[in-house]
């Protein structure tokens, strides 16, 4: 298996005023190509920041993320943009759905940022919906649908571009236990029949056991690696 | 293109507040296109292709001193001069003193000097041998529904006959028709009355003058003349100062009112208040949808690009707002005109007008949105998805 992600020495320091909190510590992380990573850790332990590092929407303050061998912390803003749009997929607690496009719309939104056509693009968003099961929604705006409904029309955005990553910060923290294991079977599928790397952060060990491997942060260390079988 | 739907759909994400700033667009365009044809009539007053073979000499004092009947015969003397007329002002008003109407005392040869007015021969002469005759532009006519043979009575504002009365008795021999359709709104509101009748009936006047009119030989002569003109009467106590028509209409309507001013004043306000209240409505848009601003820079579009999407969204705001406005000020100016009998005679909105409308939408609609525009070119994302 190839490394998909490699971290070397990673921190990050945020400045507070005149206070600087060291959010991560010298971490040294390799996640393979096909790997589906679990993130857990106490509130405040760093797993958001070290996902938003690895989807590329922060930079760290000292050390190295190669993503596909790609050194994305030495991107510009608008390079790094670019990156994402075409490498990382976003799935967020919130959903965080445009609630005045229809699902069809947002799941499209990704595509805007390509040169292709108006139907092909309709087309690949109709395939993404119909991937997570939601191909008879394609007309419905966020507030006509489930909250686990509306997530997977988030996971369906995140894939539509067909990005080799996807980065899940608490994907089941706002859904009921069944929708939550209807969103974490669709990412195994994902990770499984399709290959796609995943990382996810979670507070919940039942959505952490879906993942093949799970990572421990405390107090912004990497503590513990734990393989699922 | 293929961002329309996202910022049409952004714009009316809150569907009452976005009409109801429209609204205030809609009302703030209609009011420019009335005010601006208004503005455009009275700087078209005087502009014509014949004016500018016209010059205009009045008292240098002021253009309600009057000037020496015997002036014209050394008018016409003066090298470049082909012909020579005069014109006092009567200032009448019909049955109300609030329905003024732009009446002139002629002489004779006055028609000749205006190709761009059209009477008909038989009327030209019945207005030359009929003493209280008048000729009446089209508009002024059917304003008060006048036709050729009514006896009319004035009220001049000014000038009593003889007896102290300021009541005037004309007859209407004739209509007079504007060919220069730009110039027009002057000709057709128009009433010309014989000068002899005027000079014998009123104790005031005593063969003077308001303004003489000449008609130059060679256009690119005028100033030559005029300065000809002028030299005449240089160190005596009536002093003349003669220009174009064009600058004397201008200079004269300026003594009545400076329209541009006005009507600036009035916009500058207007579009002031609109810039506070559709600058605020665009701040809030955006202001609520950070979370949305900062899904669309994760999912990779980049800072400009969300810049640009902002900034269209304002720009479409106030396009949207602005050309109904401005639409709806083309279809009203000639109901206004047309319900006004003639009091207003409003051009209708040409490219100009437009252009400059459309201006205005994109100057506003890039001043209302660059704030928030660089607002969200600079949101951090993590912050932003993290609710700080």
């Amino acid at each position: 298996m190839t490394q998909l992600i490699e971290i070397r020495d990673l921190s990050k320091v945020y400045e507070r005023g005149r206070q600087k909190v060291e959010v991560l510590h010298h971490i040294d992380l390799d996640v393979e190509q096909g790997d589906f990573v679990a993130l857990m850790g106490p509130s405040g332990s760093g797993k958001t920041t070290l996902l938003n590092l690895i989807g590329g929407l922060d930079q760290p303050t000292g050390g190295s993320i190669s993503v596909g061998g790609q050194r994305i912390d030495q991107l510009s803003s608008g390079a790094l943009a670019k990156w994402r749009a075409s490498h990382v997929g976003f799935v967020f607690q919130l959903y965080n759905l445009m609630p005045m496009l229809s699902a069809q719309r947002n799941v499209e939104l990704p595509l805007l940022l390509t040169k292709l056509s108006s139907a092909e693009r309709k087309r690949r968003a109709g395939i993404a919906l119909q991937l997570v099961g939601l191909a008879d929604r394609v007309a419905h705006k966020p507030a006509e649908l489930s909250g686990g409904q509306q997530q997977r029309v988030s996971i369906a955005r995140a894939i539509v571009s067909d990005p080799e990553l996807l980065v899940c910060d608490e994907p089941t923290g706002d859904l009921d236990r069944h929708s939550a294991e209807e969103v974490l079977a669709l990412l195994r599928a994902l990770n499984r029949e399709h290959g796609k790397t995943i990382v996810m952060v979670t507070h919940d060990p039942k959505a952490a056991g879906h993942a093949k491997h799970t990572l421990q942060l405390d107090k912004g260390s990497l503590v513990e690696l734990a393989s699922v079988a | 293109m293929k961002y329309l739907h996202l910022i049409w759909a952004s714009l009316f994400r809150r569907k009452t507040r976005t009409v109801l700033t429209l609204v205030s667009i809609v009302a703030a365009f209609l009011l420019f296109g009335l005010l601006d044809a208004v503005r455009t009539s009275f700087t078209q007053a005087g502009q014509s292709a014949n004016g500018a073979a016209r010059l205009q000499t009045g008292s240098k004092l002021s253009f309600i001193q009057t000037l020496p009947k015997s002036l014209e015969a050394q008018l016409a003397r003066v090298d470049g001069v082909k012909s020579v007329t005069y014109s006092n002002w009567f200032g009448g008003a019909y049955q109300d003193p609030r329905n003024q109407v732009f009446s002139f005392a002629v002489a004779p040869n006055y028609l000749d000097l205006y190709p761009e007015i059209e009477v008909s021969e038989a009327e030209r002469k019945a207005f030359e041998t009929t003493r209280t005759g008048a000729l009446v532009g089209e508009q002024l006519a059917r304003r008060f529904n006048w036709k050729v043979g009514d006896h009319v009575p004035l009220q001049s504002t000014i000038f009593p006959d003889r007896q102290g009365s300021k009541n005037w008795q004309f007859d209407i021999v004739g209509i007079l028709h504007s060919t220069d359709k730009k110039a027009s709104g002057f000709w057709d509101q128009m009433f010309l009355l014989n000068w002899k009748y005027f000079d014998e009936t009123t104790p005031f006047n005593q063969g003077q003058v308001g303004w003489y009119v000449t008609r130059v030989v060679d256009v690119n002569q005028a100033d030559r003349v005029a300065k000809g003109i002028d030299a005449l009467s240089a160190n005596s106590d009536h002093e003349t100062r003669t220009q174009t028509e064009q600058a004397a209409t201008a200079s004269w309507m300026k003594q009545l009112a400076d329209i541009g001013l006005i009507v600036g004043s009035i916009m500058g306000a207007v579009f002031f208040t609109l810039l506070l209240l559709s600058g605020n409505t665009m701040m809030q848009a955006v202001r609520e949808r950070t979370s949305e601003i900062a899904v669309l820079k994760t999912i990779g579009f980049p800072a400009r690009g969300v810049m640009g999407l902002v900034l269209a969204e304002s720009l479409l705001l106030l396009l949207l707002g602005g050309v109904v406005g401005l639409a709806l000020a083309s279809a009203l100016i000639p109901v206004v005109a047309s319900a006004s009998g003639g009091t207003f005679n409003l051009p209708t909105m040409g490219a100009g007008n437009w252009a400059l409308g459309l201006g205005l939408m994109a100057l506003i609609g890039a001043a209302v949105g660059a704030l928030p525009a660089w607002n969200a070119m600079r949101l951090n994302i993590v912050d932003a998805l993290a609710g700080r």
